[in-house]
């Protein structure tokens, strides 16, 4: 048995790290994904946010282009954390998650490895995304960007994670559009991304709440702005919340993924 | 010492019977040939072994772990070329083999070496940093047998290897599959529905909806079709076809205008058909019986691809229930 031993060991490290340089490198190695993936942003942050900023003014001198940076950040995390999770259809059509599935690697660490792994591709882009702030007349401390980035490693986490959930119910990737569609625009549109959540009818204002990417962009409001009639719950609101259903959602993933491959 | 114990194996898809009590044993270092045709229960039972679905009933051993108990024991000791590729097509040859040596937790001083090993044994190693998506489908088959080896498995299973490969590219990698039990030390579980493929089996068992109908070597399956057929065509059939049963005491028919007789050992039987009535003979042939004609005369229908319509129904069939139902 020149293996070693895997099976003892609750998170086979060597399988989570090649899980997650294998989709570290593709994402390197595919110029044109990156670019899309930074379009949708940049193009809600101009497009949307410029057009918007002369219509929508708050009194604390915050422009709408600055009001909804966070939850564009929030955006850039949402899309990639999730479309690096759906890859699993992609990998069960395609046949590599056979080949994961057939090694001696335990589910829970193949669902650590591609959460993980979601997180890492997700957390670049954010930076990209964040580096933006100039521009937009901010100014940003050290320690706020390294808080920015800690909030994002961890939303992206979670995300991952639950998009990894949402990736075991579906076989194939024509159902890529319905994931789209009821599941990540709701959640954008449902998280104090664009408008303040406290706006919302009650019905929906209940979905906010158990929505972590709310918590995620709340997180970086607190990061973001000094003033803090713009946040909804306390930072330890929000990182109690997004830990919890980190570890919920990575549960809930690896049970499925024992049953259901 | 058998390596591969399957007592009883069943399998059901709702309605369907997949695999009907199926036993058998595969010895170590041998290449055991799993033959039939599409949908006859093939890879479902080599699913079952590699751990990826659990049996209805009846139980699965690889050197001694049960694959439904303790599929992490299974896994280490397997490896496992799937009919479908499963390589990375965007990474390149090198990289996929790397993919495996880290999932495996193969040993960092090993990985390199073992890798190039590999990739020199199955020729490939002169394209290893080439992007697999530039591969012909000889080659992306043979750069799974590679990754299949890298952990050193006990045995390594092919699932219809030659599947959709030119002829060119299929005795190619069958010169590579034929080495490896001595070369690599494994055994080879094989499933192929191409019977003259199997020929390089060392025991054969074959299937058809699900149960196995016969098993043996190759020689062994092939002597109970009855021997050698021998064709000849003469001056004048009408005389030396009564001339030849008088001779020989054996039945000769005779069909497009060629007498044809079944005996067990034709190669010796034709010295002796032409001295007795050499001047009337214009021309001999013999034929072998082949896995074909064993299937043929268990089932009464042939084994190839054209006569399996109402299996490749069955396998789509538990194709889409596996999708909705049952993926355990």
């Amino acid at each position: 048995m020149q293996c070693g031993h895997t099976g003892r060991n609750l998170i086979e490290t060597n399988a989570v790290y090649v899980i997650v340089a294998r989709e570290f490198k593709k994402f390197i190695r595919e110029k044109s994904r990156l670019i899309s993936t930074l379009a949708r942003p940049l193009i809600w942050l101009f497009l949307v946010g410029g057009g918007m900023s002369k219509l929508v003014s708050f009194g604390s001198g915050i422009s709408y282009m600055q009001f909804i940076f966070p939850g564009i950040l929030g955006m850039t995390i949402l899309f990639s954390s999730i479309f690096s999770s759906i890859s699993i259809i992609w990998d069960k059509e395609f046949g590599l998650m056979k080949e994961i599935l057939v090694a001696p690697v335990s589910r829970f660490s193949i669902v650590i490895g591609k959460a993980l792994s979601g997180m890492v591709i997700s957390v670049l882009q954010t930076i990209i995304i964040l580096m933006l702030f100039p521009f937009l007349g901010m100014e940003l401390s050290i320690l706020s960007i390294l808080s920015i980035i800690g909030i994002a490693s961890l939303l992206a986490f979670c995300i991952s994670a639950l998009g990894i959930i949402v990736a075991t119910f579906f076989e194939s990737f024509e159902s890529f559009g319905a994931i789209i569609n009821f599941i990540v625009m709701p959640m954008f549109f449902l998280s104090g991304a664009m408008y303040p959540v406290d706006k919302l009818p009650s019905i929906l204002k209940v979905i906010t709440r158990i929505n972590p990417l709310t918590y995620g962009v709340d997180a970086f409001k607190h990061a973001i702005f000094s003033d803090s009639s713009i946040h909804d719950f306390s930072l330890l609101t929000d990182l109690t919340f997004l830990v919890i259903s980190s570890i919920i959602a990575v549960a809930v993933a690896s049970f499925l993924f024992e049953r259901k491959g | 010492m058998s390596i591969i114990k399957v007592e009883n194996l069943s399998k059901d898809f709702g309605s369907i019977s997949a695999v009907k009590n199926v036993s058998f044993e595969v010895e170590e270092g041998t290449i055991f040939g799993f033959l039939g045709p599409n949908g006859a229960g093939k890879t479902t039972t080599i699913n079952i072994l590699c751990t990826l679905l659990s049996p209805t009933s009846g139980k699965a051993f690889i050197s001694g772990h049960n694959c439904k108990d303790e599929p992490s024991s299974v896994r280490k000791s397997i490896g496992v070329v799937f009919q479908d590729t499963t390589l990375d097509k965007d990474l390149t040859a090198y990289e996929n083999l790397l993919f495996h040596a880290y999932l495996y937790n193969v040993k960092r001083s090993d990985r390199k070496a073992r890798i190039h090993d590999a990739l020199h044994f199955l020729d490939l190693y002169d394209r290893k940093n080439d992007l697999v998506k530039t591969f012909s489908g000889g080659m992306k088959r043979r750069l799974e047998v590679a990754r299949g080896l890298i952990h050193k498995p006990r045995v390594l299973f092919l699932d219809e290897p030659t599947l959709g490969l030119d002829p060119q590219s299929r005795a190619h990698l069958w010169e590579f599959i034929v080495k490896l039990p001595e070369m690599h030390n494994v055994t080879i579980f094989m499933t192929t529905h191409y019977m003259e493929e199997a020929e390089v089996c060392n025991k054969i068992a074959i299937i058809d909806n699900g149960e196995i109908i016969t098993r043996g070597t190759p020689t062994e399956l092939k002597k109970t079709v009855g021997g050698d057929v021998i064709y000849i065509k003469t001056s004048d059939n009408m005389k030396a076809g009564p001339e030849i049963e008088k001779l020989f005491n054996i039945t000769v028919n005779d069909k497009n205008g060629e007498l044809y007789l079944t005996v067990p050992k034709g190669d010796a039987l034709i010295p002796e058909i032409i001295r007795t009535i050499g001047e009337k003979v214009l021309s001999v042939r013999l034929q072998r019986p082949t896995l074909n004609d064993v299937f043929l005369k268990i089932t009464g229908k042939q084994i190839r691809e054209e006569n399996v319509s109402s299996n490749d129904t069955m396998k789509n069939a538990v194709r889409s229930y596996r999708k909705k139902f049952d993926r355990n």
